[in-house]
């Protein structure tokens, strides 16, 4: 079985959002980039599936649509424990682009199980997945918390609104997965480090596609009023204000 | 020409959001001068497909194959785009939920229509079709024009308020034609009677200033008395103290409750945006210089475990 895990180089998800040229672009000025929180649970899973020999996967690949500046990043997904990462050389325009670009190499180099996140830290679409499985013409499974093999067989425990189900699917499948897929990102050690240098990193042109949506520029927030503070001794007081002023109770 | 509606319901009954986008998808229907068309999937009585009319749907189709009682994406989305091309739709609108978010990229690719993904209000403008989201996690929006000739959006829940515009619509059953179902869902594990999470209209959380496991009975007593759902911080769940379904932030649930009650939580970044969306957010925290009090709207700098029997009785004193 093949594996391969989508990756966005997103800011540190602790990042203060700030913008250039006329808030036209995100600010990259002393910016930290990782790789997307879910997009790491994922690769984490994949490299836990991996582990168990009677899973047999031979291969996890890891793929992100990117300049080179993206390359730190997917080092990173190698050093954690991906076994070769592909590079699609080209600026990131929409979900939609990036999307198709991922599903064209996939058309080429077939997989059997293919991780995305739910969401990216940047531009919250959660879309890209989705939308690689559409050009596919493959099922997806969105909401995923465990991802697991049995005999062969991806078994895919969704959440739904007040529990979960267990759901099999033809291969290839692409799972959207979200918080549950795996405890904690497994960190790079550092001989993970020193063989991610020698991994293969295949650097691929990226096909001629529009993308369907463009910023325009970008806003802050509307600075909020300030806390009202109540006194601990004067908890009626509160809910008098919950009540009447913010009516919410 | 129209704007289509994807609506949920729930064992025949339509979920609260699915008057949320009618509601918001006849105010488009308006700007762009057209009908506006609800797609209802399952076994749904008439009476309860004419409730969507209340909120400015004129038209509602149908659809109950049995086929679709299990989600699966690829045949939810062919629905969707055949009733999309039948009706010729211009815009359809989507939750920004689980549901929405596994059909909604889908559907954009089988349209090849621009997704605005997450919106909270009406357009700014048809031409050029122009929406407004949340990016970085509520830390910034973004105008974003979608160029192609249909669009897809998807809205942020609790975030537009619908209002009644009665219409008649005319009720339509349409039989789509059902691919190969490539999923198959073998077992269903669901709590009853619990209050959802990401549907309560009011959440009381705790932090790990709640100190131990052991101190959540209070937080359960005032969530019982509001008709609130409970949540956690990170470190709670991962403690173990709460189960992991009511990590509230980032990388768990992201809520958007007309009040959320944070207790013993200070307020880091990733939980932030969680819960940004909240019309209301109350925080009690020991330390007053702890972030959660820059996002709230009222505060009490104090020990949770001791407010709250007073924050309960005061609650049951109005209530």
């Amino acid at each position: 079985m093949k594996i391969l895990v989508c990756i966005s180089n997103v800011p540190d998800t602790t990042t203060k959002a700030k913008f250039v040229n006329d808030n036209t672009a995100f600010d990259t000025t002393g910016v930290q980039w990782i790789i997307n929180p879910w997009d790491e649970l994922a690769l984490t899973r994949a490299i836990e599936l991996k582990s168990d020999a009677a899973n047999s996967i031979e291969n996890i690949t890891v793929i992100t649509v990117g300049a080179k500046d993206a390359e730190p990043t997917i080092r990173k997904a190698l050093a954690i424990g991906a076994d070769d990462a592909v590079r699609i050389d080209a600026e990131p325009k929409d979900a939609y682009f990036v999307a198709a670009q991922i599903a064209e190499y996939v058309k080429n180099n077939p997989f059997d199980l293919i991780f995305s996140g739910i969401e990216s830290a940047d531009h919250n679409g959660s879309a890209v997945g989705g939308m690689v499985s559409e050009f596919l013409d493959i099922p997806s499974v969105s909401a995923v918390s465990g991802v697991n093999i049995e005999n062969g067989q991806v078994k895919i425990t969704r959440d739904i609104d007040g529990g979960n189900e267990q759901v099999t699917a033809e291969l290839p499948v692409l799972t959207i997965v979200q918080k549950g897929i795996a405890k904690e990102p497994m960190i790079a050690a550092m001989r993970g480090i020193m063989m991610a240098r020698k991994k293969p990193l295949n650097v691929v042109a990226p096909v001629e596609v529009e993308a369907l949506t463009e910023v325009v520029n970008y806003e802050m927030p509307q600075p909020k009023p300030p806390c009202k503070m109540v006194d601990p001794e004067n908890v009626k007081e509160l809910v008098d204000l919950l009540q009447n002023e913010a009516k919410v109770l | 020409m129209s704007v289509l509606v994807f609506t949920e319901n729930w064992d025949g009954k339509f979920k609260k959001v699915s008057f949320e986008l009618v509601s918001y998808a006849s105010k488009i229907a308006e700007m762009l001068n057209t009908q506006t068309v609800a797609l209802s999937i399952g076994n749904v009585q008439d009476d309860e497909l004419n409730s969507l009319g209340k909120y400015g749907a004129d038209k509602i189709v149908s659809v109950n194959n049995e086929k679709l009682n299990i989600l699966d994406n690829q045949a939810y989305t062919s629905v969707i785009a055949q009733v999309a091309e039948k009706e010729d739709a211009k815009v359809v609108v989507i939750a920004q939920n689980n549901m929405g978010k596994a059909l909604a990229p889908r559907l954009s690719v089988k349209l090849k229509a621009g997704l605005g993904a997450g919106v909270s209000k009406l357009p700014s403008s048809v031409e050029p079709f122009t929406i407004f989201k949340k990016v970085y996690s509520g830390k910034a929006y973004s105008n974003v024009v979608i160029k192609s000739d249909v669009k897809i959006l998807t809205l942020a829940q609790n975030s537009f308020e619908f209002e009644e515009n009665p219409k008649s619509p005319a009720i339509e059953t349409f039989e789509p034609t059902i691919g190969e179902i490539k999923t198959n869902v073998e077992e269903v594990e669901k709590q009853s009677g619990q209050l959802l999470l990401t549907d309560a209209e009011i959440v009381v959380s705790g932090g790990r200033g709640m100190k131990s496991p052991d101190n959540w009975g209070p937080i359960e007593e005032l969530a019982g008395v509001l008709g609130a759902a409970t949540a956690c911080s990170r470190p709670v769940s991962d403690e173990g103290w709460r189960p992991h379904g009511e990590h509230t932030g980032q990388t768990g649930k992201i809520i958007a409750p007309n009040l959320y009650i944070a207790l013993g939580i200070s307020g880091a970044i990733q939980h932030l945006a969680g819960i940004s969306g909240s019309k209301c957010i109350v925080a009690i925290n020991t330390d007053k210089d702890a972030p959660i009090f820059e996002a709230a709207d009222y505060g009490i700098v104090g020990d949770a475990s001791k407010v709250l029997p007073e924050l309960i009785q005061a609650v049951k004193d109005v209530k």
